[in-house]
């Protein structure tokens, strides 16, 4: 359940390289702690990130949960099926689809060189035990 | 997870079955199993089991317990029969609400003692004990039952047709807030129809050792019943519009300005707290617990603010959570009275965003719960 070829950071998100572009999602760890996913939070496209600032919020039945930027960079595409003026509004496919179509953002990265701070799914891995 | 957590006698059993266990007032309890919406949904269509072991009982016996009792709590104890249940407060001199809790009124026993238990909230149990045990006297002898009684919850629109053919306590003429005692499953237990889900439903109170033997025989049992964690609980109550303490109602609460009127008796016998809720009510009430459900997709959190639409601050949630019968969020609220009437647009500040809502009375989802309390 932890894909080899993404990188991770501490607070359960995973990223996914393309050239200069960066999609960002929360783990499947992440979403089981979580429960059933009910609302979720993206920032607007255009909006400029640093790493670690606050990226989104996804909310389950009971809780609140932050979502961070893994690397810095502008956002330029947001998940719409996790926009909640959207008709098809489906935060539950954060939980269905963690790595794949519940995606969160694409940013575009502006230091790339932050990817080389982020886990293996090897180090990742070793966060979810341990946690 | 620390050591020094208490454990329901079915501790092991959530574990086997796929509990996800958190801690909650000091006791590791399962929060959900296949996942609270569906327990929730489960609940409110068809039926639902709960393990609510850590919820006090606190016995009180002797030739004047109803007396004793009816001096502690807000409601009048008087007005309930043999085998009958109350939902009350009990609060200190100045009104703060220790507890709410149900009494239970037993049948008088053979040698002319009364008979009663107080069921309390888990998070108050010692609190309430130390309470309850200070005031003792000859007339009323109090004890502690709560590590050794074990309480399972059935409850949704088929409990009854569910659980009748467990039982030899005729579950049809045993009425809403009323208690038996029989045998479930070969078990003694006392049988209340009670709950906190807004759904019909029966609380089974048993020995702690017995707990899983019933939770194995229900789970077994004709007709199929799926476990409900501590997650749906909360989401099901919430929607029934029910009070909890610790959100709605505090210490620094009272039941005349938390909307609970109908658990205060001014008008017949001294009870701890009585001046200052009478006087609390003759100066007038400033605030209510009222009901919201949001305009927009927003959920709102206990903590957040609410304002009027000028912007003006006029309360707070005390409760909140998308509720997974309407797919939207819900609320209860502390809410200045001046806002507080049916249909007052209000607005929750959600992350800095003010998200519209509408005051409603509770509860949000009408369930099959069989009489008003």
């Amino acid at each position: 359940m932890i894909p080899n070829d993404l990188k991770y950071t501490n607070d359960h998100e995973w990223v996914r390289v393309n050239g200069d572009i960066a999609e960002v999602g929360i783990t499947h760890f992440a979403q089981e702690q979580l429960g059933d996913i009910v609302f979720v939070e993206v920032p607007a496209v255009g909006t400029a990130v640093a790493a670690k600032d606050r990226l989104g919020v996804v909310e389950s039945v009971k809780t609140v949960s932050d979502v961070f930027a893994p690397v810095s960079g502008e956002v330029v595409e947001i998940n719409p099926l996790l926009v909640e003026d959207n008709d098809d509004f489906q935060p539950e496919i954060v939980n269905s689809d963690p790595f794949g179509e519940g995606w969160m953002v694409r940013l575009r990265m502006s230091k790339p060189e932050e990817l080389s701070g982020l886990l293996s799914a090897e180090d990742y891995k070793i966060v979810t035990e341990e946690a | 997870m620390a050591q020094d957590l208490l454990r329901t006698p079915l501790y092991e059993v959530h574990k086997r079955e796929g509990g996800k266990i958190v801690e909650f007032a000091g006791w590791e309890m399962p929060v959900e199993y296949a996942g609270i919406k569906q327990e929730h949904i489960a609940v409110r269509q068809k039926i639902g089991l709960f393990d609510l072991s850590h919820m006090g009982e606190i016995e009180v016996i002797g030739p004047d317990a109803i007396g004793f009792v009816n001096g502690l709590v807000t409601n009048d104890v008087m007005r309930i029969r043999e085998s009958q249940c109350m939902y009350t407060c009990m609060c200190r001199e100045n009104g703060g609400i220790i507890d709410d809790l149900i009494v239970y009124r037993f049948p008088d026993r053979e040698d002319g003692q009364q008979y009663l238990w107080m069921v309390v909230n888990a998070s108050n149990c010692a609190k309430d004990f130390a309470w309850i045990k200070a005031h003792e006297t000859e007339q009323a002898r109090v004890s502690d039952l709560s590590m050794q009684t074990a309480l399972l919850a059935v409850q949704g629109p088929d409990s009854q047709k569910f659980l009748q053919p467990l039982t030899d306590a005729d579950l049809e003429v045993l009425s809403y807030y009323h208690l038996t005692r029989g045998q479930v499953a070969g078990i003694p237990a006392v049988i209340s129809r009670t709950g906190y889900t807004g759904e019909d439903g029966f609380e089974l109170y048993v020995a702690w050792q017995e707990a899983e033997k019933l939770w194995q025989a229900l789970r077994e049992a004709e007709g199929g019943i799926e476990p409900i964690g501590l997650g749906a609980r909360d989401t099901l109550r919430l929607e029934a519009g029910y009070s909890l303490y610790g959100h709605e109602i505090t210490e620094e609460t009272s039941p005349v300005n938390s909307t609970l009127n109908w658990v205060v008796s001014l008008n017949t016998a001294d009870f701890i707290g009585k001046a200052a809720l009478q006087a609390e009510k003759e100066q007038g009430i400033r605030e209510a617990i009222v009901g919201l459900v949001m305009q927009s997709r927003a959920i709102p959190r206990q903590g957040y603010e609410v304002e009027d639409n000028e912007g003006n601050v006029v309360g707070h949630i005390t409760s909140g959570t998308f509720s997974p019968s309407l797919s939207r969020g819900v609320a209860l609220a502390r809410i200045a009275k001046s806002h507080s009437s049916v249909g007052t647009e209000l607005k929750v500040v959600v992350r800095s965003r003010r998200e519209p809502a509408l005051v409603q009375k509770p509860p949000f989802v009408r369930g099959s719960v069989r009489n008003s309390r």
